[in-house]
Formats: C-alpha cells, sequence, structure tokens
C-alpha cells in the first residue's frame, strides 16, 4: 500500500506561539499545539504530494483593498494579524499558480468577523483573512466568481458584510442559530444588497445539529447553490467550533462529519476560522481535513471516546434543518423577482446598523448607502460614528464599477464636508488606489 | 593519539592523529563485498610499530549499515506496531512480519485505549514460530508516553534476542518515521554487533584493546557499545566525516558552505558559525524516512569520475553515471578528470588517453577538444553550484512558527566555500570564479574525511516535556519521568534536560570535560482550561553541539597544504 495524496495539497502552518489576545484568552498561543503535534505524529509533511509552505506578509496595499482601517492599517493590526493573513494569501498564489491543487491555511488569528470598516477587533478577528487573499487573487489573476462557504459555528457576518453587495462572490454561511449564538445574525432573509440579491446565503441550524445535519444540508442546500452559480474558486471557511466538544457553542459535528463535509464541498482554498477545543477536536478534525483536502482515506480519524449514538440529533432538528433547507432554497430560486422587488425603481439603498466589537468593546453606528445600479455592484458609501469618537466616511468603488458609479464615488469623497467628517477614505478598486482625507 | 578510519567507495582511508598532527596516513582499496577486510587492513596498517598504549581511541565510518538496508541484505525482524486511530498503519509497513495490533496514546499522553495482552502473546508465539529473533515495537505518540511500548515490550520478554522500543530512538513526533527507524535498527542490529565484536576481537588479539566509536550521521561520535542500541545511527557517517574534516578551517562566524567533491558524487553541506547545520527531521535511507539524526547535506552525482557524452541534439551531458576510471587511468570512457588533464591541471597520468577521450566529444560538438575540457569543467562547476543554491533556499524557505522569527527572517547567505575530496584543487579556480565567494582548499583534503571521523566529537540530544497540569516531566528516549510540582519552570526544564544531557553524553563515550550544550528549541505555553491558567506546557530540545574533540580542536594550525 502506497501512502500519496490524490491531489497535491499545500499547507501553511502558522500557529503563531508567541501571540495571544490575552494569557487566558481562546484565541492564545496554545490554540494550535496540539494540533501541531498531531500533524507532526501523523507524518502528514512526509507524504508525497502534501506539501508545506513558508508563509509570506500581506502588504498595507493587500489590506487597504479590503478594509477602511481607522485611523490606519498597522493601529488596526498587530504583526499576528499582518502573517495570517499572509498565510492565507500564500495558499490561494500557490493554488492559482498551479503549484498545488488546493490548499489549506492553519493559521491564526482568525478573521471572518472582520467587516469592511475596522475600528477594532470583533470576535476575535481584526481583519478579514479570506477577503484580502480573495481580493488580492481577483487583482494578480483576474478571477471573477468566488464563493466563500464558511463552516464555523458562528456566523461569518464580517466576511458577509464584505460581499453583501458584490454579485461576484456567493457566501454561504451554516452556522449554529443566530438566536442563541454570537454574533446574532445570519438568518436566511438575510440575502445581500439590491444589486446582489440572492449571494449571500445563511444556513442557520438549530444547536445539537450533529453529522447528519450537516452533511444534509452541505449536500442538499449548499452545492446545488454551487452548481448553480459556478464559482472559479470554493474557499471554505474552516472554523472548527461545531465540534462536540467546544466549549464556547452548542454543536454535535465531529471529526468524521468535518472530513466528509470537506470531500463533498472540495474546496480549492481552506482556511481556519474558530474553533476553541484545543486538545478533544481541533488535532482530529484538522487531520481529518488535510486528508479529506487530499484525497487520502480518514476512515480512521476518530477523536478518543466519539460516540456517534450519542451525538445523534433528535427527530425535531431534523425537521427544523430540512425546513430551513427549504426556505434557503426557495429564496435562491426567485433571487431574481426578489431583487426587482428591492430595487423598486429606487436610485440607492439604504441601511442602518450598529456593530458592536465585542474584543474591544466598540460601539459603532453606521448608515450605509449604495447606488442602485443595473450594470456593476453599485458605488457604496457608509457613514460611520462611534463611541470612540470619530466619524468617518468611507467611499467604495467596486472592481467592475460601472463609469457612473465610479463617477459617483469619486464625488461623494470629494464633496465630503472637512468640518462634519474626521476622516475621508476611498477605495477605487478599478485602479487598485485608496486615498485617505 | 586517535585513529580515524573512512570507509568509502573505493578507498578506505585512515589517519593516525596525534596532538601536533597527522602522524602517518594510508588509503587501502575498499572492498564493498569484505568491508571487514578493509576495515582490518586498514587498522593494522596504521598502528604497524606503534605502541597500542598511546592510541587513546579509534572512530570509525563504515558504509556496513548503509549499504545493508540499500541491497536489502537484512535479516527478517517483528514488528509491532499500535496505532489508534488516524491514517492506517498498513501504510507504514516495513515488512512480512508486521502487526499493527490494538492501543492508543493521545496527544498529551494520556492513554484512550488500553493494550491486548493476548494478542501480543499469539504474535509472540507466531514470530518465534518464524525463527523471529529480533522485534521492533512501536506506539503512536510514545515519546508522551512510552509505558504501552514499555509493556508489550515486557509480554515479549524472553521470547526474543533482543527488542527495540521506538520512545528510545528519539524525542521527536513522527510515528511513520519512528517505526522506519525502529525497524532499521532491529534489522541492523546483528549485522553491526558481529561486524564490530569481530574487529575487536581481531584487534584484541593482535594486542589492540583500545576503545573504538563509530561516527554519525550528524557529525558526532558514540561509543561502540552504545551503538549496539541504535545502529541506524551509523548510516550515512561518509559526508558527515567530509564535513567534520573540514570544519577546523571554517570561518569562526560565517557562513560556510563544504563541498566533497568525489569521484561519482559531490556531498554538500553548510556551516554556521562553524557549528554543520542539522537536518531537521532525520535522514532519508532508500525508501525509508527516519528519525536519525543526521547533518543536513545533498548528494549530487557529479564528480571526476563522471562520464561525459553528447546526446542526440549535441548537447553536452555530464554525468550522473560513472563508467570506471578517467580515460588517463585506464578508463573507457571520457570524464571530468579526462578535461582537467586537457586543461592542464592534472598531469603525471596517460594524458594522451584523456586527449583521444575529450577529442571525441569535441568532434561531435564541432569545436575545438580546448574548448570541450573548458565546456565539460564548467558544466560540472555549474551543476554543482545550482545544487549549492538549490540547498541554501531549501534550508531558508523552512517554515517558521513564531512572529518573531517571520518578523527577524534569518535567511543564510554563505560568502566562503570550502572543497575537500579528491579532485579539490583542481576545481578551487573555476569554483572561485562561478560563485563570487572565497574558496579554500582543506588542507591535506585526500584524507580529510579521516580526519573528520577522528576528530569528531561525542554528540547527542535530549528532548523533555514538562507538564505542569498533568504534573510530570518526561524524557521518555532516556526513560526518565518524573513528578514536577506547579510552579516547575523554564530555568527547571533546562537544568534537568543539561542534566540529562550529560549522563547520556557520558554514557556515549564523551568526556566530562567536553560538554559543550545548548538549548535548540524551547516553547513554553500556558494551558487554560475554561477561561483559567491551568498549567504550563514547556518543551525543551538540548544538544551536545557537533564540534571537535578538545586537544585537537586547533589542528588547523598543524596541517598545510
Amino acid at each position: 500500500m502506497k501512502l500519496a495524496a490524490e491531489h497535491k495539497t499545500g499547507l501553511v502552518f502558522f500557529p503563531a506561539f508567541d501571540w495571544a489576545i490575552s494569557p487566558t484568552h481562546p484565541e492564545r498561543e496554545e490554540r494550535l499545539l496540539y494540533t501541531q503535534d498531531q500533524v507532526l505524529e501523523e507524518g502528514l509533511l512526509d507524504i508525497e504530494g502534501i506539501e508545506e509552505l513558508k508563509p509570506e506578509i500581506v502588504t498595507e496595499q493587500d489590506v487597504t483593498r479590503v478594509h477602511f482601517c481607522v485611523p490606519d492599517v498597522k493601529h488596526v493590526m498587530t504583526e499576528s494579524h499582518f502573517i495570517s493573513a499572509g498565510c492565507a494569501k500564500t495558499i490561494g498564489k500557490a493554488v492559482l499558480d498551479k503549484k498545488v491543487k488546493r490548499g489549506f491555511s492553519l493559521a491564526r488569528p482568525p478573521g471572518h468577523h472582520a467587516m469592511r470598516v475596522v475600528l477594532g477587533a470583533r470576535g476575535f478577528c481584526n481583519v478579514n483573512v479570506e477577503a484580502i487573499m480573495i481580493e488580492y487573487l481577483r487583482k494578480e489573476y483576474n478571477i471573477r466568481k468566488v464563493a466563500v462557504v464558511d463552516t464555523d459555528c458562528h456566523h461569518g457576518d464580517g466576511t458577509q458584510d464584505i460581499y453583501w453587495h458584490d454579485p461576484d462572490t456567493l457566501f454561504i454561511s451554516l452556522h449554529q442559530d443566530g438566536r442563541t449564538l454570537y454574533p446574532g445574525s445570519g438568518f436566511p432573509y438575510e440575502l445581500g444588497g439590491p444589486n446582489a440579491v440572492g449571494t449571500t446565503v445563511n444556513i442557520p441550524l438549530p444547536p445539537h445539529t450533529s453529522d447528519e445535519g450537516f452533511l444534509y444540508v452541505t449536500k442538499n442546500v449548499v452545492m446545488p447553490i454551487l452548481d448553480d452559480f459556478k464559482p472559479e474558486i470554493i474557499i471554505n471557511s474552516a472554523g472548527q467550533d461545531n465540534h462536540f466538544t467546544d466549549p464556547i457553542t452548542k454543536m454535535n459535528f465531529s471529526a468524521q462529519g468535518y472530513a466528509a463535509l470537506t470531500s463533498i464541498l472540495k474546496p480549492d482554498i481552506a482556511v481556519l476560522e474558530g474553533g476553541y477545543s484545543i486538545e478533544g477536536a481541533l488535532p482530529y478534525v484538522n487531520l481529518g481535513i488535510i486528508l479529506a483536502m487530499s484525497g487520502i482515506d480518514y476512515s480512521r480519524v476518530k477523536e478518543p471516546l466519539y460516540d456517534p449514538d450519542r451525538y445523534r440529533q433528535t427527530p425535531e432538528v431534523t425537521m427544523n434543518i430540512e425546513k430551513t433547507g427549504e426556505t434557503v432554497l426557495s429564496y435562491w430560486q426567485n433571487r431574481n423577482k426578489i431583487a426587482e422587488r428591492m430595487r423598486d425603481k429606487k436610485d440607492f439603498d439604504e441601511r442602518k446598523r450598529n456593530i458592536y466589537y465585542d474584543t474591544d468593546n466598540i460601539r459603532e453606528q453606521q448608515k450605509e448607502t449604495v447606488k442602485i445600479c443595473p450594470d456593476c455592484a453599485g458605488a457604496l458609501r457608509i457613514d460611520s460614528t462611534s463611541d470612540r469618537g470619530a466619524r468617518l466616511l468611507a467611499v467604495h468603488i467596486p472592481l467592475r464599477a460601472c463609469g457612473k458609479c465610479r463617477e459617483l464615488g469619486y464625488i461623494w469623497y470629494h464633496s465630503a464636508d472637512p468640518s462634519s467628517y474626521d476622516m475621508v477614505f476611498l477605495q477605487d478598486r478599478t485602479e487598485d488606489k485608496y486615498l485617505k482625507g | 593519539m586517535i585513529i580515524g578510519l573512512d570507509v568509502g567507495g573505493t578507498h578506505t582511508d585512515v589517519v593516525l592523529l596525534g596532538k601536533n598532527g597527522i602522524e602517518r596516513e594510508i588509503k587501502v582499496p575498499t572492498d564493498e563485498s569484505d568491508l571487514f577486510n578493509s576495515v582490518l587492513t586498514g587498522l593494522e596498517k596504521i598502528t604497524y610499530n606503534i605502541d597500542p598504549s598511546t592510541i587513546d581511541r579509534i572512530v570509525l565510518s563504515t558504509t556496513l549499515i548503509t549499504n545493508a538496508i540499500v541491497q536489502n541484505k537484512i535479516p527478517e525482524v517483528g514488528m509491532i506496531v499500535s496505532s489508534g486511530p488516524g491514517i492506517d498503519p498498513e501504510y507504514y509497513r516495513t515488512n512480512r512480519f508486521y502487526y499493527p495490533v490494538s492501543g492508543s496514546i493521545d496527544h498529551r499522553g494520556r492513554e484512550i485505549e488500553p493494550i491486548d495482552r493476548n494478542e501480543i502473546e499469539k504474535i509472540a508465539w507466531d514470530l518465534k514460530k518464524e525463527g523471529i529473533r529480533y522485534v521492533g515495537v512501536v506506539g503512536k505518540f510514545s515519546v508522551r508516553n512510552p509505558s504501552h511500548e514499555q509493556n508489550i515490550a515486557r509480554i515479549l520478554g524472553n521470547f526474543f534476542d533482543k527488542i527495540f522500543t521506538g520512545h528510545r530512538i528519539s524525542g521527536s513526533l513522527n510515528f511513520p518515521r519512528r517505526i522506519a527507524t525502529t525497524y532499521i535498527n532491529a534489522a541492523a542490529y546483528p549485522i553491526h554487533k558481529s561486524f564490530f565484536d569481530a574487529v575487536k576481537k581481531s584487534l584484541q588479539k593482535k594486542g589492540l584493546d583500545i576503545p573504538m566509536y563509530i561516527l554519525k550521521a550528524d557529525g558526532g561520535t558514540t561509543s561502540l557499545d552504545a551503538s549496539t542500541d541504535f545502529p541506524g545511527q551509523a548510516i550515512f557517517s561518509g559526508p558527515a566525516a567530509s564535513v567534520m574534516g573540514a570544519m577546523p578551517f571554517a570561518p569562526d562566524i560565517e557562513e560556510c558552505i563544504v563541498l566533497d567533491i568525489g569521484g561519482t558524487t559531490t556531498d554538500i553541506a553548510v556551516l554556521i558559525n562553524h557549528v554543520p547545520v542539522l537536518n531537521p527531521v532525520g535522514i532519508n535511507l532508500g525508501a525509508y524516512k527516519t528519525l536519525i539524526r543526521s547533518l543536513e547535506t545533498n548528494s549530487i552525482a557529479i564528480g571526476g569520475d563522471s562520464s561525459v557524452s553528447v546526446d542526440e541534439n549535441r548537447k553536452l551531458k555530464v554525468g550522473p553515471q560513472r563508467a570506471g576510471p578517467a580515460m588517463a587511468y585506464g578508463g573507457s570512457v571520457p570524464t571530468v578528470t579526462d578535461a582537467l588533464v586537457v586543461l592542464g591541471k592534472i598531469r603525471d597520468c596517460d594524458k594522451d588517453k584523456s586527449f583521444k577521450g575529450i577529442e571525441s566529444v569535441a568532434l561531435s560538438l564541432g569545436i575545438p577538444t580546448e574548448e570541450a575540457a573548458l565546456n565539460i569543467f564548467d558544466n560540472a562547476c555549474e551543476a554543482i553550484l545550482f545544487e549549492v543554491k538549490e540547498m541554501i533556499s531549501r534550508i531558508n524557505s523552512k517554515p517558521v512558527y513564531t512572529i518573531h522569527e517571520v518578523m527577524e527572517e534569518y535567511k543564510i547567505n554563505p560568502g566562503k566555500i570550502l572543497l575537500i575530496g579528491g579532485p579539490a584543487p583542481y576545481f578551487a579556480g573555476r569554483i572561485e570564479e562561478l560563485s563570487g565567494c572565497r574558496v579554500g582548499v582543506v588542507p591535506r583534503w585526500n584524507v580529510a574525511n579521516a580526519i573528520g571521523a577522528a576528530i569528531a566529537r561525542t554528540t547527542c540530544e535530549v528532548a523533555l516535556i514538562a507538564d505542569t497540569e498533568l504534573g510530570f516531566a518526561l524524557s521518555a528516549e532516556e526513560g526518565f519521568r518524573e513528578k514536577i510540582a506547579a510552579d516547575f519552570s523554564m530555568t527547571d526544564a533546562v537544568k534537568t534536560s543539561f542534566r540529562l544531557l550529560t549522563e547520556k553524553a557520558i554514557k556515549r563515550g564523551a568526556c566530562e570535560s567536553d560538554l559543550e550544550m545548548e538549548v535548540i528549541e524551547s516553547f513554553q505555553f500556558n494551558m487554560v482550561k475554561g477561561f483559567y491558567t491551568s498549567g504550563k506546557n514547556i518543551r525543551i530540545r538540548a544538544q551536545i553541539k557537533p564540534g571537535l574533540v578538545q586537544g585537537y580542536d586547533s589542528i588547523a594550525d598543524t596541517l598545510t597544504v
């Protein structure tokens, strides 16, 4: 019997052994220690077709392509964030350069709660690792349609925010029902902005969902939507806190389940997100995901004391999941009709939001205005105030903006009243140009 | 005085080294089919008319075990492998008598599933029936808790001549490599033992009762007695011998490349501040990936005897095969050495034959003979330097796991190259021109490998893990486990590991006054349960630095070209 990867798989491993949010915070030095032990002891890095890559560091430009960092990039990021985002970028490049078929970035800290405007850390995240990678890949490799499937137990509200208006990015999140867990969002009716209705897909799952439920929605909801959307690459935000041993969530997913989900989803790129059962889950879940990505038999990966009978989901949970699946699919199928209704001959769409940065205890109020545009993702302006005092205006011109939206973006930026705003930002993605006034 | 002996593919080199330099040096032809005779002849010749009491020790570097494994001339052994969950251990099957068994230990060393005594006893009977005498026992995470391996070994008890347990070979995590290395040790054991017992006996008969040492792949030595439990350590000691021979001439605070240019191959190694770069995991031997500590060396199939040909596209090809000696020395195919003859670098040989050989190459290429010779030579130099570059880039692209290391971004950039081996002096000038590095030829380059074996210090490594939550410090490899208090600190861990290292080094034949110890890896983690710190997890690796034995470290001064 010869052990070799069926798909050449790249791994970036960056446990940041010298960084923690605070000494006893779940996001701490020890988090990937036992995962590294397991990966080393299993000899994964010796397997033909599995290759460990050395991470690079992202540039400030890579970050400003995605985020409005207040007051600037250096203030909201530590070195660990530059490296963690760099790990994903390294994997993305390796996949698109065809050095590897697939890749997995096992790095920390995570990123999927970081939104477009960054005043500080939310849900242990400062900047959105996946978005930084995606926008870098779009610039360097000219790819267009991207799908992000977020399997972290918490709703990926940051990624959702960044791609809310982008019809070229399909964001699908599977997570524990927002009524029972941080950040409290991610309901099926959250479908994306008027220019991108349907490309945000939320699949909330009830507490105590087990392998059966996760695999059911993956096969019956996620895969059909992906098949319709036809992305050029699929990215998995591979949070591991759905595990039955996770201390801060209530799901019953197993290492076998994660591996099976991975082999159904076949992501080109996986990026580790949350997961804080660092001894009982991560070593086994990561092992299962790596084996599944590389196409190696994972049937013998099992966490100690896992008993499928004990974690079987109840018929009520099954019914609940099936119903949610139907709702989500019906939204997807009717997305064009819903879009028409939302646009309703308006020129602009507005939404007002309160955003709480739990890690750094900041409260932000945003008023977001998007140009309803039949030709592009629409110019976007965000008017933000917070209890930190500063008011800012952030203008985003999307990558494939039409001439009118581009012009509108610049008008917004230049006509901002300096007496009302402490800071004015412009992201001109069409020219990869970023201004601050 | 010390005797250093290095068995090479064509010659066995032997030197007798005194504090004032080389007292005697000889070369005897290597007979691969009778290494015993080659070694014994070498030792007899070097000690002829020398008072045995003036010789402190003999250090041997042989190809015995490497050859036995590569040629698969090893006895059948039994392998018992306990993996628990994970990759199917069947993938790591080493041989016919390979038995995956129950039992499981997790990453923190906790027992997840016990072993099954009946299962082991049944296997023992099977193996016994097959006439198996040596057995390897390997468990996943046994370096975190060796009790399963120990219990299995105990059950096998008196059934077998010798039992090898995986946790004793290395403190590193890597289950598949632990299996392969334990297998190599078990299978090489009888070969190693009978060979060196025979050498010892023959020497004693001649009144040469001198302590014997074996050179290891990491450029250090170990006493012959200690080596019998880990005969795998002796594989690939040849490149290590050369590097140690070059070491006295390496700059103190700089990075330096060592090129050992032989007949068939050139071995490349790197010294940083006088210390050789070690392979981070372990050496590869044929299909076996092991945990055997070794120097980071890279071998390229280019040497003095590499044959030269012209392919169908009229492109010059140097190497990779060797088809006998150079034409200048009676061979039938033109070689790099023949090109060196044409270029006037080598005299004292049959020049006409070299010219004839290179002429035929020149004719196929449609260029003058001199130019062809120059092209061949450059081609060989460039191939070697290309490989050097690759190796440096490989060392520099090794992943790191802390922010500190990423930000520091330490990269090696050697400015000096040291050459050893037969053709070394002929290559020096051109390598210097092409590489832009300063190039030096190691004095007595033709026996530098034997000198290296003689002056290498005894080395070893210790890995210690301390878990204050579970309340123990463990070095499975050393058979050490001690209860520790909650306040056990990094300083305590370093102290403990140095103590273990000292004991181990002395047991392996080191001199107590010559233990240059250093910590090569240290991490400390707060372990958190809920939102409270529940303990510390400390991990340390310490080693005796590979280097030169006391009293011989200034040997460079006594050797001149």
